[in-house]
């Protein structure tokens, strides 16, 4: 009897952490499982205010629950007047003193937080990446460094990494539910906001502000990874030479097709800090392709023949010749030998 | 116009805008009308003083204004303000004649700030290739002024039709309170002129 | 006027009456049957975009149609769905409620009405002539900006007609409440529903105007060029957000207080009580007014405006939890110890308490600037305004039609259908939008025309979507019920309800004259008090006598009209300089109808006391 109760025990524990599991969301994306300090910061105070909300919401189920069980017109009463009641001086003050204290025990913590998250009096000593945002992908300039990503931002886990933001179009919003929470990306000022990952991970990244019609595909991503491995990445990506030759017969088409279709007036392979196309230095790295489709060669090769199915509203769309099969094929396979480093979100995420 | 009697009694009450229930709440409707104009120009002031230095190198405040026309027309506008008290103050005392004349006097001194006005634009626009278009301070400046500007013109085609419409009947019950509603509102757009001319031209100069 | 005479009359005799009404009762019939039609509108723009979220990766919507989708749906819902249906239950019933025969300015009411009739068509047009606006309906810039087409052009355009509407509606009832209250209704003796029409109208007078500038700034822009927002040559991108939020944030509270207002009202009444507390629901009602133009930068924690900014607007909204929890327990506080009977009127005001305070809860979470970084722009942000909005201002509609539809209409809507209607929404609303905090939580941002694929949102979206369904089905009996009381519903008496306050003093419908004498009001529930110590009618004030009354015109409706083609030619002048005559022609009617408004004298009528002695009581 014991072993079937204790089974059933532990079977109903055990589905009970699925759900929760499930209910918390995709692991990594999630901000219900923070794995950074914005994160985690703002859990805490979304803890603190739920616990205090909801003693709120159960003392006024308990009342109204209680006046619709006792107080309803019964048969018989359709001619009972009840007192008429003004009010009552203590219970007003009551109700009016204790939100008052509820309110206060929430706002000196949520005080207390904005002003640590804002601080960036120490933001010399730390990792400065300045970031672009475009209409629809991400722009990362390492300060100090001579190279740029677009779309896959390296991290290194445990220290604090300034995001210096401004946009290039429309307004955006930089997002990264489990590691971070948002800020906005303007086109006149730059917005600084620090992140920090506490553990190794590939962290999907959004955009929150609506900036056009493919703004829910403006996905990007933060890949954390240990210092070492951080300082391994930086130095593979400074030694990167922009001009090498593919190694087979087709990619060197592509990179011949690649610099005859006036691929390179908007992108650059190498380091290039003004940027109007996404820099391609480590294309054959990312995580995905245009920001959230698998790194394939077909949809590589899709992308390149006909983007604006894929991303609406695209800035690519039109700015270059038509691309015959070929040709994207080989430019596909060009980009994709693009694997300036050993340090990559498949090794980060492990 | 059977009740055209109750409109034009025999001696008019102390307050004649204010005697009737329509006149009531002409006076509540426009001072209310007018908390709303209050928020209409604190807005446009705001962004004023947001843009006021985003020049996008061209002409700054400092290079364009000049303050002896702006001077005169704040003494012009000030000055209408004040013809326009008298004229109710003969409203009040059933003195039609002495109404209609200063209220002529309050058209002529709004029309000679509107000239003013016009000149001053048309100088920044010539002189200094100074536009709307230019730049954000310039669009700022210009929506500002010319905001004002559009209400004094609002208010001068107001005052005249009333004028012209009261003429020949003389004052009753049933005008008497669009005569005080129409004073109030251009005592408003004094009052806006004051906060322009310190906001924008003051403190253009001087920053 | 009976309503068999009523339908004896034409089509065309009925149609010409209430284009030319200055009736309060028939210009909220107007405004009912305004909003009623964008609510469902915007309703089916709701729908749709819950079909293109019901699965991962769905096609259903292209993605700019869905931006004009979503645009459309807060746009409609906010400016041409809620508002109008709550100016419409204040036009109704607040003139009756003070006593009075009409509002302070007939004419304006009914100027205020077209204005909002013929800038929604403007704004709905945009779906027939190029494409709906595509910006969201805060339209920030520079997305606006760079809108392409005339999207945005019709929602700057439709947005400013609707709006200087919305302000002279505003104005009007100001003037009212102040001026043509009925002898011995002081202030603290009226019903807590005529307070937040009073305070409501406060808000609308000091908001709208800084939406009205943010509209020409986004217009100048988008028509001639300059440069507000144009960073290039030094604009400023935020000043927007400001100005928007400015009236955006007042613009909730000018949709929740009249809910609130009427709710004390149904409270009261069937729980044969009066309110608990009346003197603090008033001052709370005026807090959470003041508050509300506090706080606007909340909806702009991340946004960069520095910790010190964030922190302040971070404690004064959490602050307006103090005032709200006050009327939450007062309204609890009124049913305890009363005879509660429970009718559809008074479900939704039931099902309204835990469902705002749900709303309320989550808006104080959202006050905390840190954890907002998180909430910010994601569906845990729809799902708290959609508790607030649906469940405060939409139960609120709802509750007050049930409420006041005899004395609106003459006819008691069906019960069980009305039960039926509450149940099956109430439901749905809470499956489409509990679901939506996690969603948001788990990395969901708004106004996603798509969501990716195993990131673990497909089953939260599909169970929002079937309960989006389920409140359309509730919509749908609701209409047949309005259908079917118009044909064979209860007629009802002058009052059904027992009914506290001096609308149930009139006939149902009332006549147009509102009272025959003025009564006079000895003390709050006016009627409570002279059917418990009096001889259960009102006392007059005055003797019978004639009593005067605005004249109709058609000149509101030309005038209105006349702004709407200016309105068209302002949009497609930018393609064409010839469009510019349309904004001549426009502007020359509309100036005309104000030239001929004002030159040619007005008296309005007398009804004779004759008359009135001949019209049974």
């Amino acid at each position: 009897m014991r072993g079937w109760m204790g089974k059933f025990k532990s079977l109903f524990l055990l589905s009970a952490l699925a759900l929760v599991l499930a209910g918390c969301g995709k692991e990594n994306l999630t901000a219900l499982v923070p794995k950074g300090y914005g994160a985690e910061s703002s859990m805490n105070l979304i803890i603190l205010s739920t616990i205090i909300m909801l003693f709120v919401f159960v003392v006024v189920i308990l009342v109204y629950v209680i006046v619709l069980i006792r107080f309803r017109r019964k048969k018989g009463q359709e001619n009972y007047i009840p007192k008429q009641v003004e009010g009552n001086k203590t219970l007003e003050t009551v109700w009016t003193i204790i939100p008052i204290i509820l309110v206060l025990i929430l706002a000196v913590p949520t005080v207390a937080a904005t002003f640590d998250l804002a601080d960036d009096s120490n933001a010399s000593e730390h990792i400065n990446v300045d970031v672009t945002g475009n209409q629809y992908w991400w722009h990362f300039d390492y300060a100090g460094e001579e190279f740029q990503t677009s779309q896959d931002l390296y991290i290194p886990t445990g220290e604090k990494v300034y995001l210096n933001m401004l946009s290039s179009d429309v307004i955006h919003s930089l997002w990264i539910p489990s590691i971070s929470g948002k800020m906005d990306v303007n086109p006149e000022n730059v917005n600084t906001m620090y992140i920090e990952a506490y553990e190794e991970g590939v962290y999907w990244g959004k955009c929150a502000e609506l900036c056009g019609p493919s703004h829910s595909l403006m996905d990007f991503k933060v890949i954390a990874v240990s210092p070492e491995e951080y300082d391994q990445w930086v130095e593979d990506m400074q030694s990167v030479d922009p001009e090498a030759e593919p190694q087979d017969a087709v990619a060197q088409d592509g990179k011949a097709a690649f610099e005859e279709n006036s691929c390179m007036s908007c992108h650059a392979i190498g380091s290039s800090p003004a940027a109007v196309g996404p820099n391609l230095t480590n294309f054959g790295d990312r995580s995905k392709i245009a920001g959230f489709l698998d790194p394939t060669k077909k949809n590589l090769v899709d992308w390149l023949m006909d983007p604006e199915s894929i991303k609406p509203g695209n800035k690519m769309t039109g700015n270059y010749p038509e691309l015959s099969e070929d040709e994207a094929s080989s430019i596909a396979e060009y980009l994709m030998q693009l694997q300036p480093s050993e340090i990559t979100p498949e090794s980060a995420g492990k | 116009m059977s009740q055209d009697h109750s409109l034009n009694p025999e001696t008019m009450p102390a307050e004649p805008e204010k005697a009737t229930l329509e006149g009531k709440n002409k006076f509540f409707g426009l001072w209310f009308f007018l908390g709303g104009e209050t928020v209409l120009f604190a807005s446009l002031f705001g962004t004023y003083l947001a843009l006021k230095n985003s020049t996008a190198g061209g002409p700054t405040s400092n290079d364009l204004f000049g303050l002896e026309l702006v001077f005169l027309m704040t003494i012009l506008l000030l000055t209408s303000s004040l013809t326009s008290v008298y004229a109710m103050y003969h409203m009040k005392n059933n003195e039609f004649k002495k109404m209609q004349l200063w209220l002529g006097i309050t058209a002529l001194l709004g029309l000679g700030f509107l000239a003013c006005e016009i000149y001053e634009f048309a100088h920044y626009i010539t002189d200094y290739g100074f536009t709307f278009r230019s730049s954000a301070f310039g669009s700022a400046f210009y929506t500002l002024v010319s905001f004002h500007g559009g209400h004094v013109i609002f208010g001068l085609s107001w005052l005249i039709a009333l004028m012209v419409r009261n003429a020949k009947r003389g004052l009753n019950l049933y005008n008497a309170p669009k005569f005080n509603t129409f004073s109030l509102y251009w005592h408003f757009i004094d009052v806006v002129w004051v906060f322009i001319f310190t906001v924008v031209y003051l403190m253009g100069k001087v920053v | 006027m009976s309503i068999a005479a009523t339908q004896k009359r034409g089509f065309g005799t009925v149609l010409w009456d209430y284009l030319t009404t200055v009736d309060h009762k028939k210009i909220a019939h107007l405004y009912l049957f305004g909003g009623g039609f964008f609510f469902l509108l915007g309703g089916l723009e709701a729908l749709f975009i819950r079909i293109q979220l019901i699965t991962p990766e769905n096609d259903f919507l292209s993605a700019g149609l869905y931006n004009e989708m979503i645009t459309m749906h807060g746009t409609t819902m906010i400016f041409l769905a809620a508002m109008p249906l709550l100016l419409g239950l204040m036009n109704a019933v607040m003139p009756l409620q003070i006593g009075a025969r009409d509002v302070a300015f007939p004419f304006l009411n009914s100027l205020g009405l077209w204005l909002f009739m013929f800038g929604g068509i403007l704004l709905n047009l945009s779906w027939f002539l190029g494409g709906a606006p595509d910006s969201g309906w805060t339209s920030y810039a520079p997305l606006s900006i760079q809108s392409p087409g005339h999207g945005v052009d019709f929602y700057v355009l439709g947005l400013q007609i609707a709006g200087a509407g919305t302000l002279i509606g505003g104005i009007n009832f100001l003037a009212t409440v102040v001026t043509m209250r009925a002898p011995g209704m002081t202030y603290m003796r009226m019903p807590l529903f005529t307070w937040a029409t009073f305070i409501t109208s406060v808000l609308i007078l000091f908001a709208f105007p800084a939406l009205t500038v943010g509209l020409f700034l986004l217009m100048f822009d988008r028509m001639f060029g300059s440069a507000f927002f144009d960073v290039a040559l030094g604009g400023n991108t935020i000043i927007w957000q400001h100005l928007f939020w400015i009236f955006g944030h007042p613009e909730v509270y000018i949709l929740i207080l009249p809910a609130f207002g009427l709710f004390s009202d149904i409270f009261s009444t069937f729980s044969r009580k009066r309110l608990f507390g009346y003197t603090a629901m008033v001052f709370a009602t005026m807090l959470i007014a003041f508050l509300g133009f506090m706080v606007w930068a909340h909806h702009m924690f991340t946004v960069g405006l520095g910790p010190v900014a964030n922190s302040i607007f971070a404690i004064a909204t959490m602050a307006i939890a103090v005032p709200t929890g006050i009327k939450i327990f007062n309204w609890l506080a009124t049913m305890w110890g009363g005879s509660i009977k429970i009718n559809s009127a008074m479900l939704w005001s039931l099902g309204f308490i835990p469902t705002f305070t749900i709303g309320g809860m989550t808006g104080v979470m959202l006050g905390s600037s840190v954890a907002d970084y998180q909430y910010h722009d994601t569906y845990f942000v729809v799902a708290h305004f959609h508790y607030v909005i649906v469940g405060g201002t939409v139960f609120g509609i709802l509750a007050g039609l049930h409420y006041w539809w005899p004395k609106m209409f003459g006819r008691i809507l069906h019960e069980g259908m009305g039960k039926f209607t509450f149940w099956v929404f109430m439901i749905g609303f809470h499956l489409t939008f509990f679901i939506q905090h996690f969603l948001g939580l788990m990395g969901m941002p708004r106004r996603y025309w798509v969501f990716l694929e195993d990131q673990g949102l497909d089953l939260g979206n599909l169970i929002s979507t079937i309960g989006a369904f389920l409140m359309a089905i509730a919509v749908i009996v609701f209409l047949y019920n309005v259908v079917h009381t118009a044909i064979k519903g209860d007629k009802a008496p002058a009052d059904p309800y027992d009914g506290r306050t001096l609308e149930w003093t009139t006939a149902s419908p009332p006549a147009h004259y509102n009272f025959k004498q003025l009564p006079l009001v000895r003390g709050l529930d006016p009627l409570w008090i002279e059917k418990t110590e009096g001889k259960g009618k009102m006392t007059p004030a005055e003797p019978l006598g004639d009593i005067h009354m605005p004249n109709g015109s058609i000149l509101p409706f030309i005038m209105s009209l006349g702004f709407f083609i200016a309105g068209i030619g302002f949009i497609f002048q930018v393609d064409h300089s010839a469009w510019l005559i349309a904004v001549y022609v426009g502007m020359a009617i509309a100036i005309g109808c104000m030239l001929i408004r004002s030159l040619k004298d007005d008296h309005g009528h007398h009804i004779h006391k004759e008359e009135l002695e001949r019209e049974a009581d």
